[in-house]
């Protein structure tokens, strides 16, 4: 009995490292597609949930706090893929920002994402002097919050 | 083996030293966390949210320390075949347990706020989870063998192929496209969370030692009991 639960254990743990090691790791382990290559999968990329990874589009970022839509593009410098969400955004969630949405691209083009997610960088620095933390989307957030 | 080899005389293992040295881990630890706290500015996206960096970074690092703690005493183990060996690997994997588990407790935390989700199932978060449960399966596996040598030997054997997994962790960021950034370095943090960081992770260190140290003094004291009631069993011998 304990011998089974053993060897059952000890494969688990070696299934898993063949998973990890040989098995489907470059299908598996890629977390999202750039703007650029979803764009490149044509019609195969309409309607299939995928996660879509990228930039913030400066200046892209339209948020209406009464009906929480919130529209921007997400860009990877070559391709730019514009993306329809609903819900307040995280709080860091600004121009510029590294961003993952969840969804799927619709039949107009536009990506309706389920889920949205802020990809931080290694950087971490304090404002200069004089320049505020970014902090505007708080406080958006918190104005439709209170609505 | 004989029994009066693990008589264990908790006098002579050095308690006094012991003592200096879980006091160290105390005050270092405050002290370090109270100066990163209390000298690091706000961040200029995520606020005083980033100084969950002093506690979850280290916690990681100490990780990846006793998996390597386990990795070089199961090899030694299987060379050697020292049961002291084998008890100091057991002590860092249940210690490594504890500081994988808080680094992904702290790393939920912190990504709920800034990247938005409590989880998600990238390369860094999966392995890391992985090796969490590696972990767990090392120590499970030990519960369930009663026989000494028979569980010196296979965890020796889980603590080996295991280690494999902390590269995999570390790399997982370069090798993969994730959620979780790559490592900061001190040109992309400001200079006073490196400074922060880096204190941190020597109290620590610290931490880790002591921990270590009790637990493999526990051990020390289990493997005595366990011994004398085998002994008792065949008769007193």
């Amino acid at each position: 009995m304990k011998r089974a639960w053993v060897l059952g254990g000890a494969t688990v743990i070696l299934g898993v490292f063949a998973w990890l090691l040989f098995g489907g790791l470059e299908k598996n382990m890629v977390f999202f597609l750039t703007p650029r290559e979803l764009l490149a999968k044509g019609t195969e990329g309409v309607g299939v949930p995928v996660r879509l990874g990228g930039q913030v589009k400066p200046g892209s970022v339209k948020w209406d706090a009464q009906s929480l839509d919130l529209r921007f593009t997400v860009t990877d410098g070559g391709g730019e893929i514009p993306v329809r969400s609903t819900g307040a955004p995280p709080q860091m969630f600004r121009d510029g920002m590294g961003v993952i949405v969840e969804g799927r691209v619709g039949s107009g083009g536009v990506f309706e994402a389920s889920n949205l997610m802020v990809k931080h960088s290694n950087e971490y620095r304090a404002p200069k002097p004089g320049e505020e933390a970014h902090e505007k989307y708080r406080t958006l957030i918190q104005q439709s919050a209170s609505q | 083996m004989n029994v009066a080899d693990w008589s264990f005389d908790p006098s002579r293992t050095g308690r006094r030293t012991g003592i200096w040295l879980v006091l160290a881990a105390v005050v270092v630890l405050m002290a370090t966390q109270t100066y990163a706290i209390t000298n690091s500015p706000a961040e200029g996206d995520m606020g005083h949210l980033q100084k969950i960096m002093y506690v979850h970074v280290p916690a990681a690092w100490m990780t990846f320390l006793s998996f390597f703690v386990v990795l070089v005493f199961s090899v030694s183990y299987l060379w050697r075949r020292r049961e002291t060996d084998d008890l100091i690997a057991a002590s860092a994997a249940e210690v490594g347990a504890v500081f994988n588990g808080l680094t992904l407790a702290l790393g939920m935390i912190w990504g709920r706020p800034t990247w938005g989700v409590w989880w998600a199932w990238d390369a860094r978060l999966t392995s890391t989870l992985v090796l969490f449960l590696i972990f767990v399966g090392y120590l499970a596996l030990r519960g369930f063998v009663d026989d000494a040598g028979q569980r010196a030997r296979w965890s020796a054997a889980v603590g080996i192929i295991g280690a494999i997994n902390v590269p995999i962790v570390y790399m997982s960021v370069m090798w993969w496209r994730t959620l979780h950034q790559q490592p900061s370095s001190p040109s992309t943090l400001d200079p006073a969370y490196t400074l922060g960081l880096r204190i941190n992770a020597i109290a620590m260190l610290l931490v880790l030692i002591y921990f270590i140290r009790k637990r493999y003094e526990i051990a020390r004291l289990e493997r005595a009991v366990e011994h004398a009631a085998q002994s008792a069993a065949m008769g007193g011998r």
